[in-house]
């Protein structure tokens, strides 16, 4: 012990209680008694249970379970909330509801809430693939942009929305399919090659010197302006892109290119129709619209 | 004394050769059959460990005495060392090892990049790796270090079982490689701190049955007439943990040959015994063996008797009850009937008093020494951990109140608790036991240096503020934005916005977690100087181990 004083004032203490007599490796064990304290807060402890299992569910029994006396159910709370939320939303979306998608637009009160239940559903549903702020990634579109796969206008956006694209599930979906000229033998190597250097050219790309773009054009004619259009002008009634823009939606590289003609295909959105109503719907219209290339 | 003794193989040691023969055997024709190469790859790590061990067990049978060891030498009980040893140093590995994963994957939070675009490097393998590494690796050997000094220095008798003691070590570090290495190469059943597939958990059975009956052995030829209290803890621990590791790992394997299995519960029955498993796993595994821990080492280190025996039988039985019960509450708002929530939640509310009544009887064992936090480090280090222990078990019961739970669940306010208790509570009261323990074992007068132990100590300390507070902020920062509304009734931030936002405190938390690891460092070394070139026990008192203060 080091401090005499203390420790021979410790042991009066000690001797007063005294130990159980057993002595292990060294180690003894005073007689105190439960701290009345901790003694009485393990009983409030335990009533509080006990009432809980009074009044909430708690007891399971051969069929079912006690419900308790308040009758509280998390499936039924989680309706009565629910409804409230809805509730709180009541008069709007009515407003909604009743406002022809067009209409939307010229009521400040209405495109307000158009615009942050839009902006609230695409953060949950949308933002995943088309990123946080629409600005989307390789394979999925920027929605701030004004080059429109399937149109712009609001009926075209909410025929999107509603129906997906190459969404196998809704008979309705939006769909296309561009050949896979390479994998599936459509097109020799040298040709897909030529193919790319002419694509970029038509982009307004940088070409390789001494890319043969006349043969390239003739293969584009024969090939891709079906859907494309014979100045690669796109057509949204199909979903092809525009090859003139700046916009390219899998990369403007040589590589992503000819990827792009080897594999083709297109990307997959799923029909929201099902998911969301139809105010929800609407506002996402809208919300998607509005943010700044919609026609 | 050896004349006249014919030396003759042990049942022990021919029987465990022998299975283990039939073992590498086994490992080598699943070895050639197997599905997988990762699989092969486990099929012939076993096979090499039980060629080593067979010739590990045939050496030792020819270079030993004919006598086994004695029990008794000189009057005094002749403590088996050895294994302990091991596992005190396999302790301080493991924990380095898993330190420094829970460093990279708290890096990999703040920067995804750091994932490396490799499989084995991805936060979904080194996340288990870190859990099991830290849990299973370091505190199953602290335990196992522990549990076997304890019980032989309080049953002042020699460990039971000649080769099961070693078999029980080595056999769990084997145990340790397999799950860590099958993580890395994808082997996982994908439960949450049970990731080992069935053979991993056969092999962990057998390991974690001799260990019950290494204790249980050694407990029965006991020398004094009752059982400690830090061995009921200790038995509760074992005990309890063969029942969870049994139940929630019941498997069907695809074939002999594939690593695959599945588990026999389904759906929600599956959910609620992984809960119980995972809830009591920190009941049985983190609480109460470390509680043994304390009962021992706490009293030894402050010289001073246990504060109350009859709050420990109290609080060991109604914590052993309460505890079993409270598992559900992991599984709040979620398609568990409400009837088995309501029991979660109450019955860890209960657990309460049962919890704090470890910390009561570990601080109130200090009263008459408070003086000795001031000059001994390591002192202060298990007194810190009783502090952590008795904050994380407050903080456990109110997490588990539905209406606190439904802003804390899946949040990292989770991980802030935990960490609040695997790093205040369990790491510390290991530290403290570790640095008792080497000199003890190893025939020191005390660790190389008490200086380091302190800057361990501080270093650690702060550390450990640092993570759990950031994760504190983190959690209820993203429980708030999760359920904010717009006043025209919308969700308000998209769950990006919210990681965004938890960024800066995951930087802070992964500088938290490195100063843990550097203290770990400081350990680590203070450890090996300690057993190379530590001052020795002066002859005259020269004990087996510590001589005690009384």
């Amino acid at each position: 012990m080091m401090d005499q004083s203390k420790s021979s004032h410790q042991d009066h203490a000690d001797q007063a209680v005294g130990t159980t007599g057993h002595e292990w490796d060294g180690i003894q064990e005073f007689n105190n008694p439960l701290p009345r304290w901790w003694l009485y807060t393990f009983y409030a402890c335990i009533l509080w249970a006990v009432g809980y299992w009074i009044f909430y569910p708690a007891i399971p029994l051969l069929s079912g379970f006690t419900k308790g006396a308040f009758g509280w159910a998390s499936r039924t709370q989680i309706e009565i909330d629910m409804a409230e939320l809805k509730a709180s939303r009541h008069d709007m979306v009515v407003k909604i509801e009743q406002t022809p998608l067009a209409d939307i637009e010229k009521n400040a009160e209405i495109l307000s809430f158009a615009r942050a239940q839009g902006g609230a559903a695409f953060a949950v549903n949308c933002s995943t693939c088309h990123g946080a702020g629409a600005q989307g990634f390789k394979g999925y579109p920027n929605l701030n942009d004004d080059d429109w796969l399937w149109g712009g206008k609001l009926a075209d956006i909410e025929q999107t929305i509603t129906h997906g694209v190459r969404w196998d599930a809704d008979q309705d979906t939006r769909t296309s399919a561009m050949p896979a000229f390479g994998r599936d033998g459509l097109l020799p190597r040298k040709d897909i090659l030529v193919l790319a250097d002419y694509v970029m050219s038509l982009g307004g790309l940088p070409v390789e010197k001494g890319a043969d773009l006349a043969a390239g054009q003739k293969l584009f004619a024969a090939n891709c302006a079906a859907c494309h259009g014979d100045q690669g002008k796109g057509n949204q009634e199909m979903g092809a892109p525009n090859l003139t823009d700046k916009v390219w939606l899998y990369g403007s590289d040589r590589a992503s290119i000819i990827e792009r003609i080897t594999i083709g295909g297109g990307g997959v959105m799923p029909a929201w129709g099902n998911r969301l109503d139809k105010a929800t719907i609407k506002s996402l219209t809208v919300y998607v619209h509005s943010l700044g290339g919609g026609q | 004394m050896v004349h006249g003794i014919q030396k003759k193989m042990t049942w022990g040691e021919g029987g465990l050769a022998l299975a283990m023969t039939g073992l590498a055997v086994l490992s080598l024709l699943v070895a050639a059959k197997a599905y997988t190469t990762a699989y092969a790859f486990h099929a012939y790590l076993f096979a090499a460990a039980s060629v080593a061990a067979v010739f590990a067990i045939l050496n030792r049978y020819y270079e030993r005495p004919a006598e086994l060891p004695a029990q008794v030498i000189d009057g005094k009980p002749n403590y088996q060392l050895g294994p302990i040893k091991f596992a005190t140093i396999a302790a301080v590995f493991w924990g380095i090892a898993g330190f420094l994963v829970g460093v990279i994957i708290a890096s990999q939070l703040a920067y995804p990049v750091l994932n490396f675009d490799l499989p084995y490097t991805a936060f979904g393998r080194l996340r288990p790796l870190h859990t099991s590494a830290v849990i299973f690796a370091f505190g199953g050997n602290v335990l196992l270090a522990t549990s076997f000094y304890v019980v032989q220095r309080t049953c002042r008798a020699r460990i039971a079982g000649d080769l099961a003691p070693w078999f029980v070590v080595l056999g769990y570090n084997f145990f340790i490689v397999i799950a860590g290495t099958g993580y890395l190469l994808g082997i996982t059943q994908g439960k949450e701190y049970a990731e080992p597939e069935w053979y991993s958990d056969l092999w962990l059975t057998i390991v974690w049955v001799v260990y019950l009956l290494v204790f249980l052995f050694t407990l029965a030829k006991r020398e004094e007439p009752h059982i400690y209290v830090a061995n009921w803890f200790y038995l509760a621990f074992i005990a309890t943990v063969a029942v969870l590791h049994l139940v929630n790992n019941s498997a069907v394997p695809v074939s002999l040959f594939s690593p695959k299995s599945y588990i026999v519960w389904s759906g929600l029955q599956d959910a609620m015994v992984q809960w119980w498993y995972g809830h009591n796993a920190v009941g049985f595994f983190l609480t109460a063996g470390f509680l043994a821990i304390m009962y021992y080492f706490m009293p030894k280190r402050a010289e001073r008797p246990v504060y109350s025996y009859r709050l420990s039988i109290i609080h060991f039985w109604a914590l052993i009850f309460m505890y079993i019960w409270a598992g559900p509450h992991h599984l709040h708002y979620t398609a568990l009937p409400d009837w088995a929530q309501t029991l979660g939640m109450t019955f860890s509310i209960m657990l309460w008093m049962p919890s704090w009544g470890g910390m009561i009887n570990g601080l109130m064992t200090l009263s008459g020494a408070w003086d000795k936090l001031r000059t001994d480090p390591v002192l202060r280090m298990m007194v810190v951990s009783i502090a952590f222990y008795g904050m994380s078990t407050f903080e456990g019961p109110m997490m588990s109140i539905k209406a606190v739970n439904s802003l804390s669940h899946y949040t990292d306010w989770t991980i802030g608790h935990v960490h609040s208790g695997a790093l205040g509570w369990v790491a510390y009261i290991s530290f403290g036991a570790i640095y008792c323990l080497v000199p003890w074992l190893w025939n020191k007068r005390e660790v190389y240096s008490l200086k380091l132990v302190n800057w361990h100590f501080w270093i650690s300390t702060i550390g450990i503020v640092i993570y759990i507070s950031s994760m504190w902020v983190a959690g209820i920062l993203q429980g708030l934005m999760w359920r904010s509304y717009t006043k025209l009734g919308f969700l308000e931030y998209s769950f990006i916005e919210t990681t965004e936002a938890l960024h800066p405190m995951y930087v802070i938390r992964a500088i938290g977690g490195a100063m843990f690891l550097v203290g770990a460092l400081i350990m680590a070394y203070n450890i090996y100087r300690t057993i190379v070139d530590g001052e020795p026990v002066k002859e005259a008192s020269a004990k087996p181990a510590l001589a005690t203060g009384h």
